[in-house]
């Protein structure tokens, strides 16, 4: 649906975007999720036509570039920025952009209606943007991305400002566009977001790719799947527990320990076990799935948040 | 074409719908204009009112019967309110403001006026001291003095209403004659035969005026004036609403203008024109769609404004309406242009919007609508034809006071329109193509 290769971008002499590569299918949600200044924004800017690479090409439909009317028709920009005029209603707002669309008359005032029935907003077409909730200008902010019927949707940040009960609104929507075929990009520095709806990630940072996987193949570079959290007032012999029980890495920050698991139902009795046959008292235990947070800081070295 | 139409008019139409959404603002940009046109209007309104006699001082250091005939001349002027005072308070009453000018009349005027009248002598020098913020004042007062003294010196030596003082000053002027060397001889000659006709018509004035005492013999002005004001139609009185009006509306419509400019930075750092960039429709679509909204708006708030002219001040088109329709759409598109250009070249609102406030200032005053052009220096006044503000303002007063047809505002549609023109095509040059602001995230 849109195969994006080799793009690069500069300003002076620095690289926003390096080489990147990305394809959309239908069906099917990819992330891009990085840090803030990884490249996101550029390259969704790119994506759309919006920014000309200075290298690589974006191809949409198999045959289109983003910058011509024909691309543009294909793909629906939700960016970063409220864009909604707040004097307009809901329904005018997207008779607008629609419009810009080529729509016009009973068909724009369908797909008007239809754009503002997927993102819940129907009952609230009369009303102003200035009236609603940041959730509900969330998903007026998609629902004019989407008036047009496209078959590609741009995300950049979507849930910026959100409640957690809005953006889980916000999800339910955009998993059913993916089950309608659509294919979508999803921006974001949140892990959370792209664990929840991506079926691929591409990880970003300092303008290059360096990984892009699905979330298990992204979890399974990790030296350790599970993480067992132990708080004891002693400090541990860090690196014979390692050996002596086959886990890792092993870290000890203040009174938690941290033991990297590969196999939690094996691994995690050794550990106790060696523990409580040296003597150290366990004040609380519990165990963590690794997440992406761990895979950006085993690629990257940094943590993806800032 | 039809997804063009459809775009393009969806485009005004949201312009059209958020300007006037703002009613508070739409509001006082019609009634700020029209309050302040009302003012101006009232200020320079001549046909209700008889103008302001200037206040001058004047200060009689020769006390003589010539120049207390010469006081007694102005103070009957009735464009001149005059008071005497010593020369030191005349002159700290024009520095303070209080007197437009102060006039000294000299020693030795009744000796020396009479022979410089006929060319021998030194000239006595009148000193006036004037208030340089009111610099016209002074070439008003200079006429009305010369007016005044040159009556007075030439009744005095012609008429014989008074013939102690006509024989006198004869006196005077012959024995100054005698002594000054440098007349040549046959000047002196003739100068002398001349004094003696005079004293002849001295004499035959002075029999006349004991028979009659009507009328004066002198060196009087040789014409008489009849002033007819210069309107729409004979007998039609000037009606200064009509320049104050277009002085004020050209003033705030372009001000208008600047808030199309500032809406469409603010309209960048708010996503929308990502937003809009991002839809299928050209950049010459988007920048037209609003150059045509900016247009009727512009054309609108006009409208407006003149229907409160017309209304309420007596403002008319006395001329052609086509030509005046004529020079308000062509204005009304230079504002558009003039907004886009400063969209195109400012970076963010905050920043364009003082420097834009100041050229716009800058437009109106050379164009004329604060101060008339005419009371520019020769140079600024050649300078103002280049400014396009001074063009549509001059049209305006051409089409509604002047009554001028419609080749009276061929010039003002020409020029503003070219302007505008140039303002477009600098603006559609200059906009950013690519995506503003830093590289992403």
């Amino acid at each position: 649906m849109l195969d994006a290769r080799g793009l690069h971008k500069a300003y002076g002499k620095r690289a926003v975007v390096d080489d990147l590569s990305l394809h959309l299918d239908p069906g099917r949600i990819v992330g891009l999720l990085g840090p803030n200044g990884a490249g996101k924004s550029t390259t969704v800017a790119m994506l759309c036509g919006l920014l000309a690479p200075d290298r690589g090409r974006v191809i949409v439909g198999g045959s289109s570039d983003p910058s011509t009317p024909q691309g543009k028709r294909r793909i629906g920009l939700v960016p970063q920025e409220l864009a909604l005029y707040d004097e307009l209603s809901a329904a005018g707002n997207l008779a607008l952009f629609g419009a810009l669309y080529g729509l016009a008359g009973h068909a724009r005032a369908e797909r008007v209606q239809q754009a503002l029935a997927t993102v819940g907003l129907a009952d609230r077409a009369h009303d102003k943007p200035s009236s609603f909730s940041g959730g509900m200008k969330r998903r007026l902010n998609i629902a004019c991305a989407l008036v047009h019927n496209p078959d590609i949707l741009l995300l950049d940040e979507p849930t910026v400002g959100v409640d957690p009960q809005s953006r889980n609104a916000i999800f339910d929507n955009l998993l059913a566009l993916r089950d309608a075929g659509k294919a979508l990009l999803y921006a974001t520095h949140y892990m959370e977001e792209a664990e929840r709806l991506c079926d691929q990630i591409v990880v970003m940072d300092h303008g290059r790719v360096v990984a892009a996987d699905t979330l298990d193949g992204l979890l399974r570079r990790l030296p350790a799947a599970q993480v067992l959290q132990i708080d004891t007032d002693a400090a541990i012999d860090t690196a014979r527990l390692a050996a002596d029980t086959g886990t890792g890495p092993v870290t000890q920050v203040g009174d938690r320990l941290s033991v990297g698991l590969a196999d939690l139902a094996t691994q995690a009795p050794r550990v106790l076990t060696w523990l409580a046959a040296h003597g150290y008292a366990m004040r609380h235990v519990a165990t963590e799935r690794a997440d992406l947070e761990d895979v950006f800081l085993a690629l990257t070295g940094r943590q993806l948040r800032d | 074409m039809n997804a063009f139409n459809t775009a393009f008019a969806a485009l005004v139409k949201k312009d059209l719908i958020l300007h006037f959404a703002n009613r508070r603002s739409v509001v006082m940009g019609i009634l700020a204009p029209i309050a302040i046109a009302a003012f101006f209007g009232y200020l320079f309104d001549t046909s209700r009112q008889a103008p302001s006699a200037i206040p001058v001082a004047l200060t009689d250091l020769d006390r003589s019967a010539l120049s207390a005939r010469i006081v007694a001349a102005l103070k009957g002027d009735s464009a001149i309110a005059l008071a005497e005072m010593a020369e030191d308070s005349a002159r700290g009453a024009v520095t303070q403001g209080t007197q437009r000018a102060a006039i000294v009349l000299p020693e030795g005027l009744a000796d020396a006026a009479p022979a410089a009248l006929f060319g021998a002598g030194a000239k006595p020098v009148i000193t006036i001291v004037y208030d340089p913020s009111q610099a016209a004042t002074l070439a008003v007062v200079r006429g009305l003095l010369t007016q005044h003294v040159m009556t007075s010196v030439s009744e005095s030596i012609f008429s014989g209403r008074d013939p102690a003082l006509g024989r006198g000053m004869l006196a005077r002027v012959r024995e100054g004659l005698a002594s000054d060397s440098s007349v040549d001889a046959v000047r002196r000659r003739d100068l002398l035969a001349l004094f003696d006709s005079v004293e002849r018509v001295q004499q035959g004035s002075a029999a006349a005026s004991a028979a009659s005492a009507a009328g004066s013999v002198g060196l009087g002005l040789p014409f008489d004036t009849r002033e007819l004001q210069a309107t729409a139609h004979a007998g039609q009185s000037y009606n200064s609403f009509a320049h104050s009006f277009a002085g004020m509306s050209v003033q705030f419509i372009l001000f208008t203008g600047i808030e199309f400019g500032i809406g469409v930075l603010m309209a960048r750092r708010l996503g929308l024109w990502k937003r809009l960039r991002a839809a299928p429709i050209s950049r010459g679509l988007l920048l037209g769609s609003r150059i045509a909204s900016g247009t009727l708006i512009a054309l609108v708030l006009l409208a407006a404004i003149y229907a409160a002219a017309f209304t309420f001040f007596g403002v008319r088109i006395e001329g052609s309406v086509i030509g005046f329709a004529g020079v308000a759409i062509a204005f009304a598109l230079l504002t558009a242009c003039f907004g886009l250009l400063i969209a195109a070249l400012g970076r963010t609102p905050e920043a364009t919007r003082g420097l834009a406030i100041f050229a716009t200032l800058l437009l109106v005053m050379l164009g004329g609508a604060w101060v008339p052009s005419f009371v520019f220096p020769p140079w600024l006044q050649t300078a103002s034809l280049f400014v396009p503000t001074r063009w549509a303002i001059d049209g305006l007063d051409a089409m509604t006071w002047r009554g001028g047809d419609l080749s009276a505002a061929l010039a003002p549609i020409g020029i503003t329109l070219a302007s505008a023109i140039v303002c477009g095509a600098v603006a559609i040059w200059r906009f950013p193509t690519e995506q503003d602001g830093a590289p992403g995230g």
